[in-house]
């Protein structure tokens, strides 16, 4: 009892103690994969500056309570790598977040992605973990088999379900739920289909809510999205699409026969089925392409709009050591871990995409270089009440029968209150 | 005589056996997926197992595999204990003190000031956070063991406070009456008799305080942090599901893992759960 | 002009005399200087209730309840007063920083006006009456029965094993229960499997709004507190002398008359305790709702709403006013408690 007693104490104290060095808190939500190489990046960083300690927490679900409570407590991590740019000006708003504009030397950033994590003048965020959204995951093989052809317009798109319809398949897999997060899936769809049907011009205003929701071009999009599901080409209908998570929905396009053809998701989806299948190969059973332009007018330089989305690094404390920490994050040594480890795309301004073994990271990574217009996630862009609020459920609302005057309706009613 | 009885007995032993069915089929449930493929667990229902039930080839301990070899899980597990343990004897502790303080003695406002405690309960622990965790800081508290023993004691003490007590102002007063004659202070009485005849609902008390703690993984988030030394079990189970979205087969084994230690309390507390001292010495 | 110059010499005697009785008497002379304005009188007044209260006071009492008073102050007490107060402040996730803006009663009129709200004040009525009702019975029900059978330690962990699941276990084993697939794929939720053994369509059941889903959700509470209301009632009836039943038994007294003029009077209180436990789990009532639907089809209750206000939504302002509702609505149960008590401790 009395070895219990001291050992405890111990652990008590050494929980206070261990922090003599001087010390970066990381604080991050990617448990898995991502986990042990964005260790990889600190390690090359603690190797660089021996007198520096990282320690790195990784808290997932919770995050958003844990780092808004610490923040407010005036106890937040030092730094944390997050996708809520909505949240993010919040923040910059109310003071607590760093200026990084002459603390951070940003050259080694594609410039393009750079503006994201700028507001009112000053940046706030560094974009270096990014994501391409706006793909259509296909079998090759089934696609072949089928003799389905990639459509290069949104009426060969709807042509081609038409065919998979008329042989017997379900085109478009869709998986909505994600637990709390229920609906983020539904809006990628929206928000792609706003890029496509009234331009990125358009766009920014409805994500500015300098129109409102219940505006026809929004009604439009939810109308766009809503016609997959009144001409039966989702798996499973609406409710399939309401109870099916998203990690699981592009199952059903490498099951034997194949029960849905396409599927809608950003880059990230690989890792999944890839977790749920052995031995797919990138390029010959799953592939992409992305998702073709609606309205001419709305594209007028005929090229495809890109929804992007990925986390930027924000910085709640300036000590050096943390700007040195959030410098490295920057560099090409730092880069070339993240996309080598996990398949993902490279921020830094000299990445190639020939350098990458995966075919699919190949074209993202060119989409993501030669877009001519690319939009952050815009429910990430709008307040929380709204992108992770309203929207969210308006989605859900919708696909599951509600009338979408009065989804939009409640919407608008919430973003009157929030911006 | 025996007949009659076992014909009697009947409805009693039909109901408690449905109700049993239906509380262990979600349990079962989890149990038989945790230990089925992912394939498996994605194409059919858990009870298509049964058929032949004892095959093998359909069960694999790859799932509780995946869990224990997860980050870190060993040092998690000691650190859920050390979170525990020492909380839910602090608050058993205060809680019988304050419970016995509330039943017998006498004091202004006692009434209102006990129902003060029990209706904070109410009080959604997400609320408490932002007021305390400051001060928490400026006390160095932030980040250690006993900081979080504290928490977790004084966000249980209400409902603590609340059961033993109900079990405190139930004990006859014949006994603190024979007590005082023999010249016992309140103290005395407290540790001698009361203490002595309440380990029944202490017990109980034990462990679903135990459980709480046991479970909870925001408060530890707040109070401690996620780094590896100091985060609880439920932290790295939390990571294994929100990392893959839905592995439902680690998900399932996870649970199972979490619960173990509960469960071997519960069994072993269970012997206290008998007819207590109280039922042969009372009057009615 | 003689005023004048008498003045100083009478203020001095004045001084003096003062000076002199505060010298003898102090106290006296405070009190009597007290005396001669309404204010003074007042102040001593309350100085004396002050003082008599002080005396009063048992401090041997005190010590036993004085540790628990101290953390719950701390923990508790304060971080109440303060969400009080902060629920009469906008936007913001902070306590009261330079950014935070008074904003009056604008947060109390989303609380009971918008429909968000209303919805979710319904759904916390229905899961109040549903599964306080629901598990405080069938723990009664279960804490007797058992009583009678050689098997009750094995039925009784049964019950009580979905207290020891952890929030997201508890959510995957409903998936397993209320799981949908299409009609033409294997089912694997075990009700859409009864459903389509017996020839039917499958159904989303937590999408089935306003009631199933609500109910449904409800079931799963239940299921899980169940074990709670059993284990603490049993402990309670396990006190119920034995001599008692069996002398009305022998009396000729049938199994529900014992149960209902025996029995049941003397688990009495500590159903109570049970159910206004029962009571504010509803009130709070968020692992659930948040993890299985987050609210969606029309499932919403307040301590969710709460949750995202604050934390998602940076609204700590009506974040606050939704965790003080809570408060408001458990007051009638401590009232209906204190009673309870002042009863009690009268036929004791």
């Amino acid at each position: 009892m009395r070895k219990l007693l001291i050992s405890l104490l111990v652990l008590a104290l050494v929980g206070v103690a261990a922090f003599a060095q001087k010390v970066v808190n990381v604080m991050h939500g990617w448990p898995g994969a991502q986990a042990p190489a964005f260790q990889m990046i600190v390690d090359a960083f603690e190797a660089e500056n021996p007198d520096i300690d990282v320690v790195v927490e990784i808290v997932g679900r919770d995050r958003p309570t844990i780092l808004a409570t610490k923040l407010a407590g005036g106890n937040p991590p030092d730094l944390t790598p997050h996708p809520w740019i909505g949240t993010m000006r919040q923040w910059a708003d109310q003071g607590v977040i760093v200026d990084l504009t002459d603390l951070v030397d940003t050259s080694e950033i594609n410039p393009a992605l750079v503006p994201i994590g700028e507001y009112k003048g000053g940046l706030y965020g560094l974009f270096i973990f990014p994501n391409v959204k706006s793909l259509i995951w296909y079998n090759p093989k089934q696609f072949a088999a089928n003799g389905y052809e990639i459509p290069n317009t949104w009426y060969e798109l709807l042509a081609l379900s038409e065919q998979i319809l008329a042989d017997g398949g379900a085109p478009f897999s869709i998986g909505i739920e994600s637990g709390p997060a229920s609906g983020w899936p539904g809006t990628d769809w929206i928000e792609d289909i706003v890029l496509r049907t009234a331009g990125a011009e358009v766009y920014d205003k409805w994500v500015n809510h300098e129109i409102p929701w219940t505006d026809p071009r929004i009604k439009l999009a939810f109308e766009t999205f809503g016609s997959l599901f009144d001409k039966g080409y989702v798996l499973g209908g609406p409710i399939g699409a309401l109870t099916t998570n998203f990690g699981d929905a592009a199952d059903p396009l490498f099951l034997d026969p194949p029960a849905a053809f396409m599927h809608h998701q950003a880059t990230f989806i690989q890792g999944f089925f890839n977790d749920h299948f052995d031995g797919l190969v990138a390029g010959e059973d799953y592939d992409i392409f992305p998702l073709p332009t609606i309205t001419p007018k709305a594209t007028p330089d005929g090229s495809i709009p890109l929804l992007v989305s990925g986390d930027v690094v924000t910085v709640f404390n300036k000590r050096p050591e943390v700007i040195k920490f959030a410098q490295f994050l920057t560099s090409e040594t730092a880069a070339n871990i993240w996309s080598s480890e996990l398949g993902e795309l490279s921020a830094h301004v000299n990445a190639d995409p020939e350098d990458f073994e995966s075919p699919i990271t190949r074209k993202a990574q060119e989409m993501l270089l030669n877009a001519t217009v690319s939009r952050y996630d815009g429910s990430d862009l709008m307040p929380g009440e709204i992108g992770t609020g309203a929207f969210w459920s308006g989605v859900l609302d919708y696909i599951s029968g509600i009338d979408l005057d009065t989804v939009l309706a409640a919407i608008e009613a919430a973003a009157q209150d929030a911006y | 005589m025996n007949r009659r009885k076992l014909i009697a007995k009947t409805p009693l032993h039909v109901t408690i056996l449905v109700f049993a069915a239906i509380w262990i089929i979600p349990t079962l449930g989890l149990l038989i997926t945790s230990f089925r493929d992912p394939t498996n667990i994605a194409g059919t229902g858990w009870w298509t197992v049964f058929p032949k039930l004892f095959s093998g080839g359909q069960y694999s301990l790859e799932n509780y595999i995946g869990v224990l070899s997860g980050q870190s899980l060993g040092q998690s597990f000691l650190n859920s204990l050390i979170i525990s343990v020492p909380a839910t004897a602090i608050s058993t502790f205060i809680a019988s003190f304050a419970a016995f303080g509330f039943a017998w003695m006498r004091f202004n406002g006692r009434k209102v000031l006990f129902m003060l405690v029990v209706g904070l309960m109410v009080i959604p622990l997400q609320m408490t956070f932002i007021p305390v965790l400051p001060i928490y800081k400026k006390l160095q508290l932030a980040g250690t063991f006993p900081g979080i023993w504290l928490a977790h004691t004084a966000y249980g003490l209400p409902l603590t406070t609340y059961l033993v007590h109900n079990f405190m102002a139930g004990i006859p007063k014949d006994l603190f009456d024979s007590a005082s004659i023999d010249g016992a202070s309140p103290f005395m009485t407290f540790w001698r008799i009361v203490i002595p005849i309440s380990v029944p609902a202490l017990a109980s008390v034990f462990i679903f305080q135990f459980l709480w703690i046991w479970n909870d993984l925001l408060v530890a988030l707040i109070y401690l942090s996620a780094r590896p030394n100091v985060a609880p079990l439920t932290l790295s189970i939390a990571n294994l599901v929100t990392n893959r979205g839905q592995d439902w087969e680690l998900l399932t084994a996870a649970a199972f893992v979490s619960m173990a230690l509960p469960l071997v309390v519960f069994f072993s507390l269970q012997r206290y759960f008998v007819r207590g001292i109280l039922a042969g010495s009372v009057k009615g | 002009m003689g005023d004048h110059r008498a003045r100083p010499g009478r203020l001095k005697r004045i001084a003096h005399s003062v000076g002199l009785k505060l010298i003898r008497d102090p106290a006296g002379a405070v009190v009597r200087f007290l005396e001669r304005g309404a204010p003074g009188r007042l102040l001593l007044r309350l100085i004396r209730s002050l003082v008599r209260w002080f005396r009063s006071v048992r401090w041997r009492s005190w010590s036993f309840v004085a540790p628990a008073l101290l953390l719950i102050g701390f923990f508790l007490v304060y971080p109440t007063v303060v969400t009080i107060a902060r629920s009469f402040f906008g936007r913001g996730i902070d306590l009261f920083g330079p950014n935070v803006e008074f904003v009056g009663l604008t947060n109390w009129k989303y609380v009971f006006t918008s429909p968000i709200m209303l919805t979710a004040l319904r759904n916390n009525a229905l899961w109040a009456v549903l599964f306080t009702g629901c598990t405080v019975g069938f723990g009664l029900v279960l804490a007797v029965m058992l009583d009678r059978v050689k098997y009750e330690k094995f039925v009784k962990s049964i019950i009580f094993i979905p207290a020891a699941i952890s929030g997201v276990g508890v959510a995957v084993i409903w998936k397993f229960v209320y799981a949908f697939r299409p009609a033409h794929i294997d089912q694997i939720g075990i009700l859409n499997a009864i459903v389509v053994a017996l020839g039917g369509q499958p159904v989303g059941w937590l999408l089935e709004r306003p009631w199933v889903n609500n109910i449904l959700l409800i079931v799963v509470g239940i299921w899980m507190w169940t074990g709670f209301c059993m284990v603490i009632l049993s402990a309670a009836y396990k006190n119920i002398p034995k001599p008692l039943l069996e002398a009305a038994r022998i009396d000729g007294a049938n199994e529900w008359r014992v149960f209902r003029n025996i029995i049941l009077p003397l688990l009495a209180p500590t159903a109570a305790v049970v159910a206004t436990t029962m009571v504010v789990q509803v009130l709070k009532i968020f692992d659930i709702i948040y993890v299985m639907t987050n609210g969606n089809f029309d499932t919403e209750v307040i301590a969710n709403r709460m949750y995202k206000e604050a934390f998602l939504f940076n609204n700590y302002g009506r974040s606050s006013a939704i965790a003080v509702v809570l408060l408001i609505l458990v007051v009638p149960f401590m009232i209906m408690n204190i009673r309870r008590f002042a009863k009690q401790e009268g036929g004791r």
